[in-house]
């Protein structure tokens, strides 16, 4: 009667190892360790990158491969963000701020050996404003003399638009109004160059969904090249040859695993499957953990992004800036920080963070649940009475949710206001948002260099990205004269009037400033925090570190 | 039999359309766009976005050009991954899909099976009560529980397999097989119990007993293929439900196979992935309960009889 069970059972051992076997590749070492030995990096990267097309590109999971790939003329510092030759070996600036003149090395080379000349960027440029390619970061290159205009189909002859090739190796770049963020801007990948002829090889200038990005296709200028996409599973870069700087990289190779779950990257680190993750947020139970037992790997770095909520203000009762003033008033954001969010997080009582190096925004307000009581008193709630219901929208996700009822409990304690919780799924939240079919809004802002007008142009009456409905004349007027201001000093007077005009107005409630929080192998060197989570792989390197 | 293949096959071209239109109209009332980004997206790109994909035209010419596409067998550009059509994506899930899918099944059918006849032999005693307890834990479980769990065990706590991945690193195809294979090894194990229990009463195994073969040769040989058609019957369907419902195990141990896809296309409003997922998966229903069908009339001579008796 034991027979067939003992059979079964071997039969059973036996799937286990095949399984066993299916499952076991030529490595026997985890990732992170056989990375040490032969200098290649395994990197989570979030979710799938939608294409490694620097002018079709919109997410940071993209942006994380295309920094290694592609090289614009400026590339910034690493450790402080500041710009530094990358192409273009040096420039010339005009006194008036206006004209650039960019001098490219001659040893500059594609990765398939081709010469990178100044025409290159004239004919990427011109592709990345060409009406039919649906470029969601054209706009970055308005500041140049004609390209808005190009870019509307308003004039077609690119010649028109400020970009020469002065020579093969000098390009001239007219703005049209000095732009002090400009250098830092020529490192944003809707400045980087494209391969002309590969390009026109699978479909042309006007074709945004071509094979050009595939692998065996590309054709890049960085100091890596792509050598294999498995979609949803991994991108693989290898060391480019061609590369100018080629001796001061020291990777050999680079694997980004798109991890779209938290937790999973964080396992994924964990059992040493990847060496960094490259998501800016974590959970916020795993935080302290890894604060207690694992320090050394946990970096936790202030960055320049906003975390905030949107009023409707043209719905009741938030078309009264005293109801919004009072509403910001009485919100603990230090409570937040420290209890709820836990990451690193900075109160903020402003809508523009400080800028370490520039712009500090004074503050003209502070939490204060009397005044909040009298503010909403005067606008006709006295302790909350007759207040109507309205609903806080937020996108699924915990931390957000946490963040939510946090609020909804300090408005009903602090001001006797109820409020309800909506979760959205993230396309219906975007939707709603953008329709301002929303009372209170959950949002959040990354800059895309770090400059104030990159915040504070989100909030211009008729920006795609004010989903408040508020509208100020003299906010607009403010930021017409800072584009046009060339003086620091009256760059950062106009930058504060619209500040206090914010805090005067509040149509944004600001809570707090984000925090990059990653997972980094002690292994990993040369990966500098920074506020702007910019981390090429060019200086990094793989060396455990001495006991 | 031949006639009844070509009969279900022709049941299953308007159960394909209808499936079609259904998700065609249900994809696009379902809010936000495939081009809907965190930040505005500048009005002038999302037309040129829509003329591209043609999403311009009226609802009509839309599904009117896409049955046109789909009956050359082209399943469309992919709104999400402007360089890739869908058939390229699912080219690139359907192997992991289906090879995860095999290795479950494999779990599925040695475990449960194993375990059903095992528990069978000597009902109502430990040998029965053990495997079928732990059946019943297997049901109760679903993969989103018992996924992190083995992870949570197996992976991080003893450290003995990866917890993510899909043939990157040594070993990290077991737990996501044992994973999805558990709860369909639970089912087979009380189906095949049930159906031992049946058979070894029937009197043609008292007969092979009395005439001194031994007990191996009794379940082997005469028992099992009598006891296998409840399970045959389970299989179509869960052979079906391995393919398409494999999306919770996929997306815990992060496998890039169809599951994963089809889940990120229906978040990212990727209408052309979602109908070729969908008709995909429609079709793999309906040709896993035909092969069930099939097997099922080859294993019950009744079946064949009564089949023969209506023709």
């Amino acid at each position: 009667m034991a027979v067939p069970s003992a059979k079964a059972g071997i039969v059973a051992c036996c799937a286990f190892v095949f399984l066993l076997v299916c499952g076991c590749t030529e490595k026997k070492l985890s990732n992170v360790e056989y990375g040490n030995q032969n200098q290649i990096i395994y990197c989570g990267n979030g979710d799938e990158p939608k294409s490694l097309d620097p002018h079709l590109t919109t997410g940071s999971p993209d942006n994380n491969i295309i920094i290694n790939l592609f090289e614009g003329l400026i590339s910034k510092d690493h450790a402080t963000l500041e710009p530094q030759p990358g192409v273009a070996k040096s420039w010339t600036i005009s006194e008036d701020g206006r004209v650039y003149r960019f001098q490219l090395r001659e040893e500059a080379r594609w990765s398939n050996g081709d010469p990178l000349t100044a025409e290159d960027f004239v004919y990427s440029w011109r592709r990345a404003l060409t009406p039919s390619v649906p470029n969601a970061y054209a706009y970055m290159m308005y500041n140049i003399e004609g390209a808005e205009d190009f870019h509307a189909g308003k004039i077609t002859d690119f010649a028109q638009v400020g970009v020469k090739a002065l020579s093969a190796h000098e390009l001239e770049v007219r703005l049209t109004h000095p732009a002090h963020y400009f250098l830092q801007l020529l490192d944003h990948h809707s400045y980087y160059p494209i391969h002309g002829p590969t390009l026109e090889k699978f479909g042309g200038i006007n074709d945004p969904a071509s094979r050009w990005t595939l692998p065996g296709n590309l054709v890049g200028n960085g100091p890596f090249v792509l050598k294999n996409w498995e979609i949803n599973k991994v991108i693989e870069l290898a060391k480019s040859e061609t590369y100018w700087d080629k001796d001061a990289v020291k990777l050999r190779g680079a694997h980004f695993f798109p991890i779209d779950d938290q937790q999973g990257e964080e396992r994924a680190f964990r059992t040493g499957q990847i060496h960094l993750t490259n998501t800016p947020q974590m959970d916020i139970e795993k935080i302290e953990t890894y604060r207690k037992k694992n320090p050394d790997v946990l970096r936790v770095v202030p960055t320049y992004a906003s975390y905030y909520y949107e009023f409707n203000v043209n719905r009741k009762p938030f078309d009264d800036a005293r109801v919004r003033r009072a509403f910001a008033l009485a919100v603990d954001r230090k409570l937040i920080v420290e209890k709820v969010t836990k990451g690193g997080e900075v109160p903020a009582q402003n809508f523009v963070p400080p800028d370490p190096a520039g712009y500090q925004p004074q503050v003209y307000w502070q939490e204060d649940i009397e005044e909040a009581r009298r503010l909403l008193a005067e606008a006709g709630y006295p302790d909350g009475k007759n207040f109507p219901v309205y609903s806080l929208m937020y996108n699924t996700h915990d931390n957000h949710q946490k963040v939510a009822l946090a609020v909804q409990q300090m408005l009903k304690k602090n001001l006797n206001i109820d409020i309800q919780l909506e979760n959205k799924e993230w396309k219906v939240y975007m939707m709603a948002r953008k329709n301002l079919e929303h009372d209170i809004v959950r949002a959040g802002w990354v800059a895309d260099y770090m400059d104030p007008s990159n915040f504070f142009d989100i909030l211009r009456s008729y920006s795609g990205n004010n989903n408040t409905g508020w509208k100020n004349e003299r906010y607009d007027e403010l930021m017409k004269q800072i584009a046009a201001a060339s003086d620091t000093a009256h760059r950062n007077e106009l930058f504060e009037e619209a500040n206090r005009l914010l805090a005067e107005e509040m149509p944004v409630l600001p809570l707090y400033y984000y925090s990059d929080l990653n997972l980094v192998h002690t292994s990993v060197q040369g990966w500098y925090d920074n506020a702007m989570h910019y981390h090429p792989l060019k200086h990094v390197y793989l060396q455990q570190p001495e006991p | 039999m031949l006639r009844i293949i070509l009969q279900r096959l022709l049941t299953a071209i308007p159960v394909l359309l209808l499936v079609i239109t259904v998700t065609f109209v249900l994809i696009r009332l379902a809010p936000g766009g495939p081009f809907d980004e965190e930040r505005a997206v500048p009005a002038q790109v999302l037309e040129n976005l829509n003329k591209r994909y043609h999403l311009d035209d009226p609802i009509h010419v839309q599904f009117g050009n896409y049955l046109f596409h789909l009956l050359q067998g082209d399943f469309g550009p992919s709104f999400k991954y402007p360089s890739r059509t869908v058939t390229e994506v699912i080219a690139a899930g359907l192997p992991v899909t289906l090879e995860l899918s095999v290795y479950a099944l494999l779990v599925a059918v040695l475990i449960g099976i194993t375990a059903g006849i095992v528990a069978s032999l000597k009902p109502n005693s430990l040998q029965d009560y053990v495997p079928m307890s732990l059946a019943m834990i297997g049901i109760c479980l679903p993969s989103f529980v018992l996924g992190p769990l083995l992870i949570l065990g197996i992976g991080i706590g003893l450290e003995w397999l990866p917890v993510s991945g899909w043939g990157v690193s040594p070993g990290d195809k077991i737990l996501p097989a044992l994973t999805l294979g558990a709860g369909y090894a639970a089912y087979l194990a009380r189906l095949s119990r049930g159906g031992m229990l049946e058979t070894l009463s029937q009197d043609y195994i008292r007969t092979a007993r009395a005439k001194g073969l031994s007990e191996w040769r009794v379940v082997w040989h005469h028992a099992l293929r009598g006891a296998m058609a409840p399970v045959v019957s389970f299989a179509g369907p869960a052979v079906a439900g391995l393919l398409s419902g494999s999306f919770v195990v996929e997306t815990i141990y992060q496998i890039p196979g169809l599951g994963r896809f089809y889940l990120q296309a229906a978040f990212n409003r990727d209408y052309t992935m979602i109908l070729g997922m969908t008709i995909l998966f429609a079709f793999f229903i309906i040709v896993c309960n035909l092969l069930a069908d099939i097997l099922a009339i080859w294993l019950n001579p009744k079946l064949r009889k009564n089949l023969e008796k209506a023709r």
